[in-house]
């Protein structure tokens, strides 16, 4: 017997009067394309899902949102002070503190959606035997729901561009492009890690010592022109690092090196891709498996 | 290729799943070391295992032993408008069936066509969460099964108000007892409008009053000219609800059918009872040297033996004995015992022409008849007793010999009347009802308009 997979067809009926959905239920071998349509039909589900995720982090909490302020202030503090006026980290001749706020606020965002996401699927597991909606849903709601968190901690970089007096450039208007850059991170992250944890929860396991060592694998405390020169290229192969060099040289003005974060984005590209296509093959066994 | 007024369309339908194993264990400190090491290997394999079926033929009978088939070839139709039950003992594959026309797992072989929007309601409260309150899980409930946000917000009064629960619906659900919880989950379930519609066993949860509601709703949702699966261990639920039932039983379809005959076949393979129980061997039958037991049966007033009765029609208790030795009066009388344990009614024969007399030596055939529209819906069990006088004596009883089912087929002339809940009760006696009515208000003392209650 060939290799059993499943695939759900849905096409609509021409030929009667009536207009009626036609499922058909079978095994399928092969890979399967994400089915956007029905992802959009079930958008009312996922802002209401996004709008949980929200409600239920910060709920009974006192501080509620300031919590999204209070972490990275502290750890922008910490950082400056231990790794900017103490070890005396080169910055490049930025301020310390700008130099690491800018950089931090992306990386808070990205490290934590990729912990959620790798666990949305082992944590909706619940919800997974008892009803049917695209399960794609799991792992990009976390991406999304993040997002506010990081819109009010860059509350945190406009007050402290202002205080440095740096004045905004042309280079702002790659912003959308570094965003977008950054979501697709944890996203392609998050579909590699959510379809291995359900079957593996090592990754469970490695996850957060993961996370803590990809924090130095991009140039959010110390700059990148530490890198030796020969290096440089494969060090950019990280997006993370397109990200906060990124992020950096649009929002302080210096000039954005576009050779150090292209093959980021292609590396970017190439996991959400593949992650989309591996997470749509494991789709099918999630249920028996987790 | 498929009729227009096919809904649910099932073909050959197989579902396997892979069970843990005994893992072999090392018995010394050298294999212990060398499973270690093996470790990461043996259990990617065996995790892989868990949803890769190729290393053998599932057309072949020889199966390895930790293969099992959930669902192995099942097949039906089901048409548009149609209400179908499914029932079967706990692990014969009904929810596994459920979850593959729901999309939530994926079948091994075979495959099913559905026509129209499906809802399936396999939980009450899915993705309820303690910290939102009642409206916005009301909300993420009602899009997770389906509904879009403009669909609920129409409904949304409508939902609150089926609930009982306004006064809280801006709680945390967190706060909320259980049977709010559900009352609010089923609300929203309740107001889907899907062309099918399966349900599993949800109706299990809540009071008596709140599952009479769910009733109501599930008849009115059939009668919209709605598909609809449901799954229940609720005999009488499913042949109210269903006129067609099938009847699964070890992963294949064993019986699909006319409800009230599937019930029925299922509730006797599961109570192993029978209609008629037969005694060959002299020495063995109950009785002594007086008087043996021949046979016992439950008879219909044609004179077909059956293990199942319309409540509307009498029932006929038979039994066949043989006196061996002459000179006794004998006392002839059944246990009647109703589900649960419940003695019902013990009849004595009271027919005249034995009555205070000694008995011959010879075969008799005693049959007590109980009239139509007095037994309540339900299993009997009977068990067929004789004493002799003289000195007293009892010399037969036998416990549950043969047992029947009442059904009542709903078409208004039993004691239901109208009703389609949960009715109480041992018996269920048709009674005459008489009401005299008066207009009051007006000015027509003295004249009265009496209705007499007309069964």
């Amino acid at each position: 017997m060939s290799s059993l997979s499943n695939t759900l067809k849905v096409q609509t009926e021409s030929a009667n009067t009536q207009r009626k959905l036609l499922t058909v239920i079978e095994p399928k071998s092969g890979w399967q394309i994400i089915d956007f349509q029905e992802l959009r039909e079930y958008r009312d589900l996922f802002y209401f899902l996004v709008w949980r995720d929200i409600k239920a982090f910060y709920a009974q909490t006192v501080l509620g949102f300031l919590w999204a302020i209070i972490q990275p202030v502290l750890q922008i503090l910490i950082f400056t002070i231990i790794l900017g006026n103490v070890a005396q980290l080169s910055s490049d001749g930025i301020p310390y503190a700008l130099f690491v706020s800018v950089a931090i606020i992306p990386w808070t965002y990205m490290s934590q959606t990729i912990g959620l996401s790798s666990q949305s699927l082992v944590q909706g597991g619940n919800m997974l035997g008892k009803i049917y909606f695209p399960r794609l849903i799991f792992p990009i709601s976390p991406v999304l729901s993040k997002l506010v968190d990081f819109g009010i901690s860059i509350l945190i970089v406009i007050c402290l561009l202002l205080y440095y007096r740096v004045a905004p450039t042309w280079n702002l208007l790659f912003f959308p492009v570094f965003f977008l850059l950054m979501i697709s991170i944890p996203m392609g992250a998050g579909l590699w890690f959510s379809s291995l944890a359900i079957r593996f929860r090592d990754v469970k396991q490695a996850m957060p010592f993961f996370i803590q060592m990809l924090m130095y694998s991009a140039p959010i405390v110390y700059s990148a022109s530490s890198i030796p020169e020969t290096y440089r290229i494969l060090y950019s192969l990280n997006p993370i690092v397109g990200v906060i060099e990124g992020y950096r040289a649009c929002l302080l003005g210096t000039p954005i090196p576009w050779l150090y974060i292209i093959p980021g984005m292609i590396t970017a590209a190439i996991l959400l891709i593949s992650g989309a296509y591996y997470f749509k093959r494991m789709e099918r066994i999630v249920v028996d498996v987790i | 290729m498929k009729d227009n007024d096919i809904a649910i369309r099932v073909e050959n339908i197989s579902k396997c799943y892979r069970l843990g194993v005994k893992e072999e264990q090392a018995d010394n400190l050298l294999a212990t070391m060398g499973n270690f090491i093996k470790n990461p290997f043996t259990n990617y394999k065996k995790y892989r295992s868990l949803y890769r079926f190729d290393d053998f033929d599932p057309l072949s009978e020889d199966n390895p032993p930790d293969i099992l088939w959930a669902l192995k070839d099942v097949s039906f139709e089901v048409k548009e408008g149609e209400i179908v039950g499914i029932i079967g003992v706990n692990g014969a594959g009904k929810s596994t069936l459920l979850k593959i026309l729901s999309k939530i797992t994926v079948p091994t072989g075979g495959r099913a066509m559905i026509r129209g929007r499906v809802s399936s309601l396999l939980e009450v409260g899915t993705g309820f969460h303690p910290e939102l309150t009642g409206r916005e899980n009301a909300y993420l409930n009602g899009t997770i099964l389906g509904m879009s946000k403009k669909e609920i917000d129409r409904k949304f009064d409508q939902i609150v108000d089926f609930s009982g629960i306004e006064k809280y619906i801006d709680t945390p659900v967190k706060r909320y007892s259980s049977g709010m919880k559900v009352r609010l989950a089923f609300a929203v379930a309740a107001h889907l409008e899907p062309e099918i519609l399966i349900i599993d066993e949800v109706l299990a949860v809540g009071d008596a009053s709140f599952q009479k509601k769910c009733m109501d709703k599930m008849k009115d949702v059939g009668q919209q000219g709605r598909t609809v699966l449901f799954v229940s261990h609720n005999m009488p639920a499913v042949t109210r609800l269903c006129p067609r039932t099938i009847l699964l039983n070890g992963g294949i379809v064993q019986i699909d059918d006319v409800s009230h005959r599937v019930v029925s076949a299922y509730m006797k393979a599961g109570m192993d009872s029978k209609a008629e129980r037969l005694w060959y061997d002299g020495e063995t039958a109950p009785g002594d040297e007086v008087i043996r037991l021949c046979s016992v049966r439950v008879k219909t007033k044609e004179g077909k033996v059956t293990d199942t009765i319309d409540i509307q029609s009498p029932v006929g208790l038979e039994m066949e004995y043989e006196v061996l030795q002459p000179g006794y009066e004998l006392q002839v009388y059944y246990h009647v015992i109703f589900e649960g344990g419940v003695e019902a009614f013990e009849p004595i024969d009271n027919d005249p022409i034995w009555r205070n007399k000694s008995r011959p030596m010879g075969r008799y055939v005693s049959t007590a008849w109980i009239p139509g529209n007095f037994l309540s819906e339900g299993m009997y069990f009977i068990g067929p007793t004789i004493r002799t006088r003289n000195p007293e004596l009892r010399r037969i009883r036998v416990d549950d010999a043969v047992a029947f089912q009442v059904i009542d087929n709903l078409d208004g002339n039993s004691a239901r009347v109208d009703y389609m809940g949960n009715l109480g009760g041992v018996v269920r006696p048709l009674l005459k009802w008489e009401t005299q009515y008066t207009l009051t208000g007006d000015h027509v003392l003295g004249e009265t308009i009496a209705r007499e209650g007309s069964r």
